[in-house]
């Protein structure tokens, strides 16, 4: 029988994390994310299952308590809101460069800086290009529903563990805090076995020791590391995941993800009562990004309309994918503010309907 | 009397522990940090925990520490090892969990790391090396660069007006909860090396007796950083560093 229940995105983040079997949590309180620990301390997850939960006492400290736990194989999470999720970009390298599998959740706030606590989708940078130093790349899952808040947990784990890579859950304040049914996965094991080949648990006598670093001063030696790194990034094109809403006729494509995606498909509904053959195009996945199908769609569509959270993050590689066929612009609101379906249609008939 | 009358077990006076890889180590001649890396690999071996034991090497001279300790290591970013080794311990609670850090390492960039696992009182152990310079990066002030003491970023003496002045990190931590056993050693001679290497054991065994953290400070000389020969660094420690950072048990 389904286990349903209403709650917040990050409660939902919460609950998932215990049912998915994730060994650790450390992380630092932020507005909107700290549902996120207090859910967790409240259902005493070390009696439920054994995970551990820890406030640590910066990000700096949560980010690099993830690197070492993740370092002995065991599934470990955290999650913080921008400022915060900038002050983890070191650590968040050092992951990447470790190839380290984890789980990291960012319920992004408007910024630059302190910001606002309001939604936003301005770290679609920072998420999908590196934001720590060096050439990396993260996993990006972009949820549109408190239902995804909780099923990319378990797919960001599966995700990071086939990789070893971190895994990145980039959500927003409206995502995180909004309330949905849910439908709950049952509980999952904790894993008590684990790969001796990389993991510091440890050197026992049938194996030689081993070494979590990025370090290598070589550059021989880091010149192939940073080959591997790149060949493993390319390979994670077959993972890629996306949404199609009313696209098989259209002609104008909006491209959208997480909050943004939700209006998006109002604005299909309203476009297409109107007559107006509208499409939506959402990528679940950010990286890799679903590059090759809106390269195919730039073929059957005459416009594209990428809408965001930001001031036009994530269409710079909508323009990449469709290389100029067709033309491409940018809508979105900025600094925590939420653009209505009314506004996104406007501004579709303005630049493309009616122009055309 | 023939060689090989001599090479026998019970003339064995002296054997280097075979959890000192084969690497040469990439410390100056003269510093303190190979005999510490012996002293700690000594101890995980004589306690039967290699296979129970993880190190967290730290960023500066002692970055490649995990070359020459042939235990299961993570390298760590500049500061935070004692978050690292939080990370490990929490999860892995039966597991031996060193961190090994300088002091521009863990008294300056990693402060709060430092202090927080200290207050937490997490069951790790710290070692310390205090030679009061950033050796690896080319000799520049650190936060426990004495009064007066020339470095390349302080070439006319740590001015204490301005500079600020050095401080006592290890005391500083004494006086909190969560740390159970703080002691303050040096390995420039036999004697101390034989005491060094027992506060090491002492704080290992407290690991496994789950009594919270322990942190061992080693005063150790930087004859490079110095400019000094390493004669004249142990010296020179002896008569400077040891009024300020006086040895024992805190």
């Amino acid at each position: 029988m389904k286990e349903l229940a209403l709650m917040k995105g990050n409660e939902a983040i919460a609950e998932a994390a215990i049912r998915a079997g994730v060994d650790g949590y450390f992380g630092y309180p932020i507005t909107p994310q700290s549902e996120v620990m207090e859910y967790l301390m409240l259902q005493k997850p070390e009696e439920r299952t054994g995970m551990v939960v820890l406030q640590a006492e910066s990000e700096v400290a949560s980010i690099n308590m993830l690197y070492g736990a993740a370092g002995t194989g065991k599934k470990v999470m955290t999650s913080s809101s921008s400022p915060g999720i900038s002050l983890m970009q070191e650590g968040i390298s050092y992951i990447a460069g470790a190839e380290l599998p984890c789980l990291i959740v960012n319920v992004v706030r408007g910024g630059p800086g302190l910001g606002t606590i309001q939604p936003s989708q301005a770290d679609y940078f920072q998420s999908t290009k590196g934001g720590g130093h060096g050439d990396y790349r993260l996993i990006v899952l972009a949820p549109a529903s408190v239902q995804e808040m909780a099923d990319f947990v378990d797919l960001g784990f599966e995700l990071a563990f086939k990789y070893r890579n971190p895994a990145l859950i980039l959500t927003d304040g409206l995502i995180g805090q909004m309330m949905e049914k849910v439908e709950l996965s049952p509980q999952k094991e904790r894993v008590t076995e684990f790969d001796q080949s990389w993991v510091t648990t440890g050197k026992t006598k049938d194996r030689e020791r081993n070494i979590i670093t990025s370090l290598n001063l070589d550059p021989d030696l880091q010149y192939e590391h940073n080959l591997k790194l790149q060949a493993k990034y390319k390979s994670m094109e077959q993972d890629v995941m996306f949404e199609k809403t009313e696209c098989d006729d259209a002609d104008f494509l909006l491209v959208a993800y997480g909050s943004s995606a939700r209006i998006c498909q109002k604005v299909v509904e309203m476009a297409r009562s109107r007559g107006k053959k509208v499409g939506l195009l959402r990528p679940q996945t950010l990286f890799p990004f679903p590059s090759v199908e809106l390269a195919r769609m730039a073929r059957k569509v005459k416009g594209m309309m990428a809408v965001e959270l930001s001031a036009g993050q994530m269409v710079e590689d909508v323009k990449l994918a469709v290389n100029g066929r067709i033309p491409v612009s940018h809508y979105g609101m900025v600094g925590g503010k939420i653009h209505s379906p009314d506004d996104v249609l406007n501004e579709l008939e303005k630049k493309y309907i009616g122009g055309y | 009397m023939e060689v090989k009358e001599i090479i026998r077990p019970e003339n064995l006076v002296y054997r280097r522990t075979p959890l000192m890889t084969d690497a040469n180590l990439s410390y100056c001649p003269g510093c303190g940090h190979g005999t510490v890396h012996r002293l700690i690999m000594e101890v995980v071996e004589e306690m039967g925990i290699q296979e129970d034991t993880i190190g967290i090497a730290p960023v500066g001279c002692s970055v490649l520490a995990y070359d020459f300790m042939n235990i299961d290591c993570t390298q760590a970013a500049h500061g935070r090892a004692p978050a690292v080794a939080t990370g490990i311990k929490r999860l892995w609670p039966d597991k031996y969990v060193f961190t090994y850090q300088g002091d521009g390492d863990l008294a300056a960039i990693g402060t709060a790391e430092t202090i927080h696992a200290c207050n937490r009182g997490e069951n790790i152990t710290i070692f310390f090396v205090n030679n009061g310079i950033y050796g690896m990066t080319g000799g520049q002030m650190a936060p426990t660069t004495l009064e007066g003491m020339k470095s390349s970023t302080s070439p006319y003496g740590r001015n204490n007006a301005t500079m600020g002045p050095p401080y006592k990190i290890t005391e500083m931590v004494a006086q909190l909860e969560g740390v159970h056993y703080v002691t303050r050693q040096a390995v420039h001679k036999p004697g101390p090396v034989r005491k060094a290497k027992k506060a090491i054991r002492k704080a290992l065994e407290l690991q496994k007796e789950n009594k919270g953290l322990s942190l061992i400070e080693f005063v150790s000389n930087c004859n490079s950083g110095w400019k000094m020969t390493p004669n004249d660094s142990n010296t020179w420690m002896e008569e400077n560093m040891f009024p300020f950072y006086p040895m024992g048990d805190i």
